[in-house]
């Protein structure tokens, strides 16, 4: 479960990103994050795997405070949060299995657990044939379903999303969506910011609409609600 | 750490080096450069430390005794030098010993004097050693202020010259030393840079998955290490082989004289220890300098 309690986020430069939001995501929860840009939703994703730490208030996560919590526990938290981005993050020199076999690889699991995990989700993202492929020689689609696969791999509790499809084109958003959605079944708790009105309004879930650093919609199944 | 995760920082560490092939070159080289003068002039400064120390024990004062000094005034004057301030030992040498020593130390030639069947015509002697060799001069002054001295013999200047250009020489190269271990370790410290920024990514996505600081840290600290140990093989193979040859040339002219060198070994071994371990830590140092400001946060 995901909490946060009066979270304020100042930038050094003084620019105040986020003012102070108090908001709950249950486990197995699927939530966009809309709002326009500037508005403060990029700093209220990445305060979630703690790229940013808030300035004032409380994140807790499966109850452990991410405000307080020690820089040389991050990575403990990385492993249980899966962190998806609009630009894929694959690196390019690794085959599709590599890419997704390097984050289990770097907190150091056992070679088999690696092999029958990474099978395991590069089927669930369908992409099993194309497993020696390098990212290059795929799709933009095809590379965020290596994506989205690695950020699963370890098994997270919460994926986070941000602007997953915002390079996609609309049929290959739908790919995606399903893949999400599908994750979210199994019981993953998916906090998504999005741009794509469409899929907002389509696949009906909770929406947590962000400006000025203040959530001022919060809807159980929500639309969009900005033209876009 | 577990084994298979130690290959793979190694193995890593191995493919940067690789990657980077002409910055890995001009790193080594640098470094080898600066280790080949660190080791000269470790060198040059532990064997004028060597000659310094050999130097400074040998130093003493020659009291010669005055010949109408009686057995009693002799004891005397022994009392007092005794009582100034650091004087460690004073040491009686009669006219006989000083005779004999003076002969053996002629070698050959002083056999001729064996026939020489005449007075002895030196003087009873008083060996007077101080605690530190700067406090001779001071010493030296006393005593010939003192009854029944005919005369008092010492290195005077030409020893204060010779310690004086043994500290002076000491620190310059000191100075010398740490500078261009700095400059190494920066030459290192930015070669990693390089290195890094190509690996930026992968750091970003490291830490992403999770992977914990010192997991990231690793294959840049052996590469460090690498870069350092591989530049010191260099200087060694040079400082052994040069010391060799100038000890050799060196060592028979020096003979006779109260100079000597260090003994090839241990010495060049010693040295060779040090240049590696040098090496190592600019190497690791610099690595760690350049690697941490990725890893903030």
């Amino acid at each position: 479960m995901i909490e946060l309690k009066e979270v304020y986020k100042t930038y050094p430069n003084g620019v105040l990103a986020v003012n102070g939001i108090n908001v709950k995501i249950r486990q197995g929860e699927f939530v966009y994050v809309v709002g326009p840009s500037g508005a403060g939703k990029s700093t209220f994703i990445k305060m979630m795997y703690r790229e940013e730490k808030p300035s004032k208030g409380t994140i807790l996560i499966n109850g452990i405070d991410l405000a307080q919590m020690k820089n040389s526990k991050v990575p403990l938290l990385r492993r249980n949060i899966g962190v998806v981005f609009q630009d894929y993050k694959l690196l390019p020199t690794l085959t599709v299995y590599e890419n997704i076999a390097f984050a289990l690889e770097v907190i150091e699991e056992n070679p088999k657990t690696i092999k029958k995990r990474v099978m395991e989700v590069l089927d669930l993202v369908k992409l099993k044939h194309k497993a020696r492929f390098l990212p290059t020689e795929l799709s933009g689609g095809e590379q965020q379903r290596v994506s989205i696969a690695r950020s699963i791999v370890n098994k997270p509790k919460v994926v986070i999303a941000d602007e997953p499809t915002g390079n996609l084109d609309p049929e290959t958003t739908w790919e995606i969506m399903d893949i999400f959605k599908e994750i979210n079944d199994r019981g993953t708790t998916i906090v998504m910011a999005t741009h794509n009105k469409d899929i907002v309004n389509n696949l009906k879930r909770r929406v947590i609409a962000i400006e000025g650093g203040k959530i001022v919609r919060d809807q159980a199944r929500g639309v969009y609600g900005y033209e876009s | 750490m577990k084994a298979r995760t130690a290959r793979r920082h190694v193995r890593e560490g191995l493919r940067n080096l690789r990657r980077n092939g002409w910055m890995t070159f001009a790193s080594v080289s640098a470094v080898a450069v600066t280790l080949m003068l660190v080791g000269v002039f470790l060198t040059v400064i532990l064997n004028v430390n060597h000659i310094g120390t050999t130097l400074e024990k040998d130093v003493e004062i020659r009291v010669l005794v005055d010949l109408t000094a009686t057995k009693e005034q002799q004891r005397a004057l022994k009392d007092e030098i005794k009582k100034i301030d650091h004087v460690t030992t004073v040491k009686f040498s009669s006219k006989d010993q000083e005779l004999d020593n003076l002969i053996k130390s002629m070698g050959q030639d002083g056999q001729a004097f064996e026939l020489f069947e005449q007075e002895n015509p030196l003087n009873d002697t008083y060996i007077v050693k101080t605690d530190s060799p700067d406090k001779i001069a001071p010493v030296a002054k006393k005593i010939e202020g003192l009854h029944y001295i005919d005369e008092v013999i010492y290195g005077k200047k030409q020893v204060q010259k010779l310690f004086k250009a043994v500290s002076v020489g000491r620190n310059i190269g000191l100075v010398l030393i740490v500078g261009l271990l700095f400059t190494a370790m920066f030459l290192i410290s930015n070669t990693i840079k390089i290195t890094i920024m190509a690996r930026r990514r992968e750091i970003e996505i490291m830490r992403l998955v999770g992977a914990t600081n010192n997991f990231i840290r690793w294959p840049f600290l052996l590469e460090g290490l690498l870069l350092g140990v591989m530049g010191a093989i260099l200087p060694i193979a040079l400082i052994l082989t040069g010391y060799n040859v100038v000890y050799n040339m060196l060592m028979p002219k020096l003979a006779g004289t109260m100079f000597t060198l260090l003994p090839f070994s241990p010495f060049v071994y010693q040295i060779a220890a040090i240049l590696i371990g040098i090496g190592a830590v600019i190497g690791m140092w610099g690595s760690v300098m350049s690697i941490r400001k990725f890893l903030r946060k």
